[in-house]
C-alpha cells in the first residue's frame, strides 16, 4: 500500500504519460480511452477499447498496471467499459496535432453513419495540406488507419479513420 | 425455455457467428493477391474475433460454470456450435467469399442496429461497438461485389454463380425459432420478419447495381442454429481447435 493518500488527478497524470503501442506519438490520454479513475481501497481504472479486435487492448491494460506499479501502486483493477463505444471524436486536439506532425491525417470530425456507409469527406494531406487526395486502400498498417496519397505533393500518407 | 436460457443461447449464437466467420477469413490470411485486400481481410477477421470474444465472455458469465471465452471457442464440438450454415461455407473463390460476406453482413448490420436498442444491456453495448465495424465492412465488400458483377463477362458469370449457390443458405437468417422469439419478446430484440423485408430491399439494390439477378426463394437449407451443420464445419473446427485439444490449457 502507498503511505500517502492518492489523488485522482495524480493518477491521471501518471496514466497520461503512457504511449499507445501502435501509434507511439499518442498517449492513451490523447486517444481518449481513459474513461475514469476511481480511488477506494485500490485504484480502478476504466478504459474503453477502440476496436473490438484491437490487439493493443491487452498491451495498454498491462502498461497501465506497470505504470502505476512503478509509482508504488500495487492494487490496480482494470475495468473495460464498452458503453458508450469509443469514437475518434474523443481524440484530443493535442492528439490531432501530434498525429498531423507525425504524418498521419487526423480523423475528420463527426463519424456519422452516412460517412461510414458512403465514403469519407476530402482528407487533407498532413504534409502539404492539399485536399486533392485519393484513397489507395481502406486499410493501412493497423485496423484504425486507411492509406491515402496526395495528388499535389505525391506523397503517400495514412489517415486515421473516423469511427 | 426460460428467459435466461434464451438469453444465453442468443448470445452464444452471436459469438458463434462471429468466431466461425472470423476463422473462415483467417484461412485467407496470406492468400490474397494484393496487399491492400490482404490487410482489409485480416482487419475484418480481427473485428469478428474481437466481437466473438466479447460475446463469449458474456456467455461464460451468464452460464455461470466458469467457462472462459477460450473454453467456449476451443473445447466445444461441432454440434454445440449454433452459427448459420451460410457462415461456415468454404471460402471458394474470391467472388464466393465476397458474396457470402455481403449476404451475411447485410443481415448482421440490421440485427446489430436492432440489438443496440434491446433491453439486454451488455448485448446492446457490444452491438453498439460492432455495428460501426460491420457498417465499414459492408461498404467495402459491397463495392467489391458491384465491381465483380459489373466487371468482365467472366467475373459477372462467376459472381452470379456465387449468388445462386449461396442463396439457399439465406432462409435460415430469418427463420425465427424459440430462442429468437423469446429474445424478441422478453428483451425487445430484433424482429426478424421486418428485418427480412429490409434485407431484401438492400440486397436487391446492391445486386441491381452489380447487374446481378436476385434468385427466387426456393428450397432453403437450415439447421445451423440447432447445431446441425454442413460437413464443412467439422474440418474447420478440427483445425482451429487442434492445439488446445492436443495440449489442453496451453498458453503463450
Amino acid at each position: 500500500m502507498v503511505a500517502v493518500a492518492l489523488h485522482k488527478q495524480q493518477v491521471l497524470q501518471w496514466l497520461s504519460e503512457i504511449a499507445d503501442p501502435e501509434i507511439p506519438v499518442l498517449t492513451i490520454a490523447d486517444l481518449g480511452i481513459i474513461r475514469d479513475v476511481k480511488i477506494g481501497d485500490g485504484v480502478v481504472v476504466e478504459l474503453t477499447p477502440t476496436y473490438s479486435g484491437c490487439p493493443a487492448t491487452e498491451v495498454i491494460e498491462q502498461s497501465v498496471v506497470d505504470a502505476l506499479a512503478r509509482q508504488g501502486v500495487e492494487d490496480v483493477t482494470i475495468k473495460r467499459v464498452l458503453s458508450p463505444p469509443w469514437t475518434t471524436d474523443w481524440i484530443s486536439e493535442e492528439g490531432r496535432t501530434k498525429l498531423r506532425n507525425y504524418g498521419i491525417a487526423p480523423p475528420v470530425e463527426g463519424g456519422t453513419k452516412r460517412e461510414l456507409l458512403h465514403g469519407e469527406r476530402r482528407i487533407a494531406c498532413p504534409r502539404c495540406e492539399s485536399t486533392d487526395t485519393s484513397v489507395v486502400s481502406e486499410f493501412g498498417s493497423t485496423a484504425c488507419k486507411a492509406s491515402y496519397k496526395c495528388n499535389e505533393c505525391l506523397e503517400p500518407f495514412e489517415y486515421f479513420k473516423c469511427i | 425455455m426460460n428467459k435466461n436460457d434464451a438469453l444465453l443461447a442468443y448470445v452464444l449464437r452471436l459469438g458463434d457467428n462471429a468466431l466461425i466467420l472470423g476463422q473462415r477469413m483467417v484461412e485467407l490470411v496470406a492468400a490474397y493477391p494484393e496487399l491492400e485486400e490482404e490487410l482489409a481481410n485480416a482487419n475484418f477477421a480481427l473485428d469478428y474475433i474481437g466481437q466473438a470474444r466479447m460475446f463469449y465472455a458474456y456467455a461464460g458469465e451468464l452460464e455461470g460454470n466458469g467457462r472462459s471465452e477460450d473454453d467456449l471457442a476451443f473445447l466445444r464440438d461441432e454440434n454445440e456450435y449454433h452459427n448459420f450454415l451460410l457462415i461456415e461455407q468454404p471460402n471458394g473463390h474470391f467472388g464466393d467469399s465476397i458474396t457470402k460476406l455481403v449476404l451475411f453482413e447485410s443481415f448482421y448490420l440490421l440485427q446489430l442496429e436492432a440489438l443496440v436498442h434491446c433491453s439486454a444491456e451488455r448485448v446492446a453495448e457490444i452491438a453498439a461497438r460492432a455495428e460501426k465495424e460491420i457498417r465499414y465492412h459492408l461498404r467495402h465488400n459491397t463495392q467489391w461485389l458491384v465491381r465483380l458483377g459489373d466487371g468482365t463477362d467472366e467475373s459477372h458469370q462467376r459472381a452470379q454463380g456465387s449468388v445462386d449457390n449461396l442463396w439457399r443458405f439465406t432462409g435460415e437468417l430469418f427463420a425465427a425459432d424459440e430462442v429468437d422469439n423469446i429474445f424478441e419478446n422478453e428483451f425487445d430484440g430484433p424482429e426478424l420478419y421486418s428485418i427480412r423485408g429490409r434485407w431484401r430491399e438492400n440486397v436487391a439494390t446492391v445486386l441491381a447495381e452489380a447487374t446481378l439477378e436476385m434468385p427466387e426463394d426456393e428450397w432453403m437449407a437450415s439447421g445451423g442454429k440447432e447445431g446441425r451443420h454442413s460437413e464443412h464445419l467439422g474440418y474447420m473446427i478440427a483445425e482451429m481447435q487442434y492445439l488446445q485439444r492436443v495440449h489442453p490449457g496451453a498458453t503463450w
